[in-house]
């Protein structure tokens, strides 16, 4: 095998070359079936499953040298789980960092999309807990497989009309189903429905990689996904009704902060680049100080 | 005699082809014989009680019939189409939207962690309803007709006694209009006046629907009540079948008339 960058101990971007192989022959797989769960023999990772391994080897098979990588998780590119994996593949594969969503090549994701739109070229990487969107309706693996094969997905339906029966409205509000170009229902990892329309028709190749459930699945650009719901209660992409209290922004998702024991809160972009781009630019909130 | 009301006799008289054809049918566990050689048909509107004594073969028998096994040898044809040659996809759709299968126990024909409501959309989710006034308007007016109360709509089978889980499971296989109903032993499990409403519940429903149904059971007057005809099974193998009352009256076979004599009598 070649030795093309190894850094030290370690192969190029930590995994060995076969396995890069395999996990890159999945990965062309799942683009050539949008939306359909490809098996892999995914590896022990140094980290524990949970906190990204499957997203990681799917990262490591597709970085290069030339590679610019950004890793967020709930849209934060300063959290624990962001920091490690970029410095992870820092010291692993020597590619170069970026928290800017416009210049990265490759960026690692859990639980978000960027606000900023993506373009063509670059890669986006799910972290996956629970690839099958069928799993807490049918926990059978062998008949959720056939429930794909057959496109059975009633069962889908069975979960969002106990939503409304429940709760009036369709309260599922994160991992929302997607159907996948009119064939595959897929789980489009926890990310909240806010960003289901980002899904579709995006310009970037998106990734899913779930270690411990040892799949790996893919939309290849400009696919589209369509949000399942009900004739009568259609689909809406919800997110907090305020701005952002930094820089005033009213359309991107928001998290929401207590700020002391008194009831008082705050609500910031979750996208941090994005936030932090727009304050740049002299936008200000309710509560941010113009930069 | 309720056997030559008219009704009965235009439904066994009027259509002229067979709605379920069964020819030769045998399944094998090993060496052991499941069921053998079972030939029979299955006219619209009729229904065919199977009875036998524990591992006569008559549970095998009927999950051969509904596809949840694969016989080894013989034919079935359901409206003229060759079951067992099916595509698995056209034989799910088929159990889905033509046929339907009642279980003993409503544990397994139900799914437990979801609501009266859903459990009885589902069939229509299935096959492609995705108004959810439209199918909730559905199952509550499917749980009225089996006697469920429309405010329990969104309670989970959990929290139904026995005999409303077996109604509701009634209500869920019978949404989208079956033609043939599959029932394994549908008042075991259940005391006398529960299972006594809801032959009279499963009576109503057959004869104003039409459907065509096959019943199995090892008591004998669920089928007196409910079965036109009737198959007898010992070890694999039909015995003896005929009319319910003839059969049952006057019994032919050395093992039907030791069935007949061993009912115990108030």
């Amino acid at each position: 095998m070649s030795d093309l960058g190894s850094q030290g101990d370690y192969t190029f971007a930590y995994l060995d070359e076969q396995t890069k192989r395999m996990i890159r022959r999945a990965i062309l797989k799942g683009i050539a079936i949008p939306g359909y769960q490809v098996p892999f023999a995914s590896r022990e990772m140094p980290m524990p499953y949970g906190w990204g391994t499957g997203g990681v080897q799917v990262t490591a098979a597709c970085l290069t040298p030339e590679d610019r990588l950004k890793v967020i998780d709930q849209g934060a590119d300063d959290t624990t789980n962001a920091v490690s994996i970029r410095r992870f593949f820092q010291r692993t594969a020597g590619v170069a960092v970026t928290e800017a969503t416009t210049e990265a090549t490759v960026i690692q994701t859990r639980h978000r999309i960027p606000e900023t739109p993506l373009r063509e070229g670059q890669v986006l990487v799910y972290q996956v807990p629970i690839p099958e969107p069928l799993r807490f309706l049918e926990p059978r693996e062998t008949e959720t497989r056939k429930m794909h094969e057959l496109e059975e997905y009633g069962l889908m339906h069975v979960k969002l009309y106990e939503d409304i029966a429940r709760h009036g409205q369709i309260a599922t509000s994160y991992a929302y189903p997607v159907k996948i170009e009119g064939r595959y229902v897929m789980d489009p990892s926890p990310i909240p429905k806010f960003d289901n329309p980002k899904l579709s028709g995006n310009p970037a190749i998106q990734l899913f990689g779930a270690g411990r459930e040892q799949r790996i699945y893919a939309l290849p650009p400009w696919t589209e996904a369509v949000s399942l719901d009900f004739e009568d209660h259609p689909f809406t992409a919800s997110k907090a009704p305020h701005d952002c209290d930094l820089c005033g922004a009213r359309d991107s998702y928001l998290d929401e902060v207590i700020t002391d024991d008194a009831g008082r809160r705050m609500f910031v972009c979750s996208d941090t680049d994005f936030c932090a781009g727009r304050r740049a630019k002299g936008h200000t909130g309710r509560l941010g100080d113009p930069a | 005699m309720t056997l030559h009301t008219p009704e009965f006799s235009q439904k066994i008289h009027g259509p002229d082809q067979p709605l379920l054809k069964v020819e030769g049918l045998t399944k094998r566990y090993g060496s052991r014989i499941g069921c053998a050689d079972v030939s029979f048909d299955l006219y619209p509107g009729e229904v065919l009680g199977i009875v036998g004594e524990s591992g006569s073969g008559k549970s095998t028998l009927l999950s051969c019939l509904a596809g949840h096994q694969r016989a080894d040898l013989g034919r079935i044809a359901y409206d003229g189409r060759d079951v067992l040659a099916m595509s698995e996809t056209d034989r799910r759709r088929l159990s889905r939207t033509d046929w339907a299968y009642v279980h003993q126990n409503p544990r397994d024909g139900l799914r437990m962690g979801v609501s009266a409501g859903g459990n009885v959309g589902e069939r229509l989710m299935a096959v492609g309803a995705r108004h959810y006034g439209q199918i909730r308007g559905k199952a509550v007016d499917w749980l009225g007709r089996v006697e469920i109360a429309a405010d329990r709509v969104d309670d989970r089978p959990s929290a139904f006694s026995g005999g409303m889980q077996q109604r509701l499971q009634i209500a869920r296989n019978l949404v989208t209009s079956p033609r043939l109903v599959f029932m394994d032993e549908p008042t075991g499990g259940l005391d006398v006046s529960v299972q006594a409403r809801l032959l009279d519940l499963l009576r109503g429903l057959v004869r104003d629907l039409g459907l065509s149904v096959i019943i199995v059971t090892h008591d004998l007057a669920v089928v007196r009540l409910l079965a036109h005809r009737l198959m007898v099974m010992k070890s694999g193998r039909v015995v003896e079948q005929g009319l319910t009352d003839q059969v049952l009256d006057d019994p032919q076979h050395a093992y039907t008339q030791l069935l007949v004599s061993s009912v115990l009598q108030v």
